[in-house]
């Protein structure tokens, strides 16, 4: 022991700490990550006692906008017909409850547990016919052609989502958020059901196959990142000309004051 | 005299000058003493230096080397993955970088700190205005009398003549780049019609597959190319004009003006895609405020009054395509747009 309190003085103490910091965080959160992934795992079919549990949630926590029977207020659209897809998307990704009115709902932290999920989208897919959550086969980016999605996604995808699906600006304080960290589900939900301002790709317009397509797509172009190194949010001339004219212009000048002073 | 108040039209009041005489009288500085540099004084730093100067030069040797190295043996002309490539990339950058700046930044080291240092004054000419713009004159005239110009019209004309024509095979070279031998009035012509015409069926882009108009539902956005469109001879001008965007939305919530009652089918419209400012493809639907946005210079547009700019340069409201159904429940074309699509032109009004 002290050994060790003898050697905390060393130069290369405060790495060593950092080093063994960052490796425990990173292992508390590859561990929280996998216990959520076997969570997600187990979705089971709605049953009447899903659907009656998800009447009770949606009562408390989404008939002030909503109203009592989910027929819409002026704060809320109606929710008869929209499906648990729908549901599945935007409470999936905390988009909903919605924090404040706003130009549209943002993504943030989950506010209800997957089992909630599951049986609010049940008590909302028993209201009307809408479209289902994806099952795992229409998921599964192994079996999708990411060539023929990124066709698909270039034509119908990259005006809004950005050719690289970094997201984009839309009218009057909306956007195209970023696709990259999204699952697999939620991209596919978010196609099929059009959430805020998205238009609705319906599976005439888009066909599952090809849907399944464009997930592989994007799946594969984040996992194998920019082949020309620091893409810089993929975000085009604004981000790289704002690095080139401040970084570049800086280094010039540095050289041309190097250039001109006087050697000692 | 820092008073404001005691200004004249010559003089503000404000700042004290110095009377003529005093400014003559200025005593020239001169320049400042040399100072010798350390290496100029002490062998040990100029050794130091001459190392450096090496070291920087060799920084540019290791950094030629580091390129090759990572050209050939980090994977050249095989199949490479992205991390590969990258990692590729970065490195011939960063070779490429330090054999460049290794050589410049040594050069200016070297001329810095062990090159002679003297300073040199070298006087400015005595200004001589007048006797300059003379001496100007005087050439310009000796060469245009030697060149005889004006004593040998025939010289003259025969140049004006040449330097006339030769801009002339320009104007033909840039005609010729369009080689399908139509007039101009066929190409002004060309900008009017699209291959959208009676009975053409809407086919989703890129498959080319028809649309029924139960696939549409409310909030729907459909990317639409002419039947045929894959086929036809010249595909990518004719999708330049034909593009079409077909969205639907409640009939309720349309404002409709007289004579298009009947363009579209129970809500379901489609719209040139072609921005009517300068031609860029318009996609960006929102479904519930009805805007579609233009992404180059943000012309937005009214989809529930036709497409009517509400925002951005835009000139004019996107054309609309008259549809219908056919006999099949297909979707088709009741004729080609009413009105040119794209940006005007000069004709485009006539």
């Amino acid at each position: 022991m002290k050994a060790l309190s003898k050697k905390r003085r060393h130069p290369l103490a405060a790495v060593a700490l950092l080093l063994f910091g960052l490796l425990i965080t990173g292992s508390l959160y590859t561990a929280a990550g996998s216990i959520s992934e076997a969570k997600a795992a187990d979705t089971t079919t709605a049953s009447q006692s899903d659907v009656d549990e998800g009447g009770k949630l949606f009562v408390a926590n989404c008939a002030t906008c909503h109203g009592m029977n989910a027929e819409g207020t002026n704060s809320g659209p109606s929710l008869i017909g929209v499906g648990a897809a729908s549901v599945d998307f935007q409470v999936g990704t905390g988009r909903m409850p919605m924090q404040m009115q706003g130009p549209q709902a943002q993504a943030k932290p989950v506010q209800f547990t997957d089992e909630q999920i599951s049986q609010l989208a049940a008590f909302v897919a028993s209201l009307g016919a809408g479209p289902a959550i994806p099952d795992e086969e229409s998921l599964d980016t192994t079996k999708g052609d990411a060539a023929h999605g990124g066709t698909v996604f270039r034509v119908n995808c990259a005006m809004c989502h950005n050719a690289a699906a970094a997201g984009g600006a839309l009218t009057r304080g909306k956007f195209a958020p970023t696709l990259a960290g999204v699952s697999e589900k939620h991209i596919y939900e978010a196609m099929v059901t059009g959430p805020q301002n998205m238009p609705v790709f319906n599976d005439s317009n888009i066909t599952p196959d090809e849907k399944r397509d464009v997930v592989t797509f994007l799946k594969t172009i984040e996992a194998n990142g920019s082949a020309g190194g620091v893409a810089l949010g993929s975000l085009g001339p604004v981000a790289e000309g704002l690095f080139v004219w401040t970084a570049g212009l800086g280094i010039i000048i540095a050289f041309t004051i190097w250039l001109t002073s006087r050697p000692s | 005299m820092g008073d404001h108040s005691h200004g004249s039209p010559e003089n503000s009041g404000t700042v004290a000058k110095a009377d003529d005489v005093a400014q003559d009288r200025f005593p020239d500085p001169g320049l400042p003493p040399h100072r010798p540099r350390l290496a100029d004084r002490d062998p040990r730093a100029a050794k130091r230096h001459e190392r450096q100067v090496a070291l920087l030069f060799t920084i540019s040797i290791i950094g030629t080397l580091f390129f090759f190295v990572s050209y050939f043996v980090l994977g050249h002309l095989g199949d490479m993955t992205f991390a590969e490539l990258r990692v590729q990339n970065a490195a011939l950058g960063l070779g490429t970088a330090f054999a460049m700046l290794g050589i410049g930044v040594g050069i200016v080291h070297w001329a810095k700190t062990l090159m002679p240092d003297h300073e040199l004054v070298e006087s400015r000419h005595e200004i001589r205005t007048e006797a300059d713009r003379q001496d100007a004159v005087e050439i310009v005239d000796t060469i245009i009398e030697e060149s005889g110009i004006k004593r040998r019209p025939l010289i003259r004309n025969s140049l004006i003549g040449a330097i006339a024509l030769a801009p002339i095979p320009a104007i033909f070279m840039f005609r010729d780049l369009e080689r399908s031998g139509k007039t101009a009035g066929e190409m002004v012509e060309q900008l009017r019609h699209t291959m959208w015409d009676t009975g053409v069926r809407l086919t989703r882009d890129p498959s080319g597959t028809p649309i029924k108009a139960s696939d549409v539902q409310i909030g729907s956005a459909f990317h639409v190319i002419p039947e045929g469109l894959n086929e036809a001879e010249d595909v990518l001008n004719e999708k330049a004009k034909a593009v079409v965007l077909l969205m639907r939305m409640d009939p309720q919530e349309m404002n409709i003006s007289e004579g298009r009652e009947d363009w579209n089918v129970d809500g379901i419209v489609a719209y040139s895609k072609i921005c009517t400012h300068v031609g860029c493809p318009i996609a960006l639907y929102e479904q519930h405020t009805h805007h579609l946005l233009c992404p180059c210079h943000q012309s937005t547009f009214d989809l529930a009054n036709e497409c009517k700019v509400v925002f951005g340069p835009a000139g004019h409201a996107l054309p609309q395509l008259p549809i219908m159904v056919d006999a099949e429940g297909y979707l088709v074309a009741r004729s080609d747009f009413h009105e040119p699509v794209g940006p005007a032109y000069w004709e485009r009004g006539q």
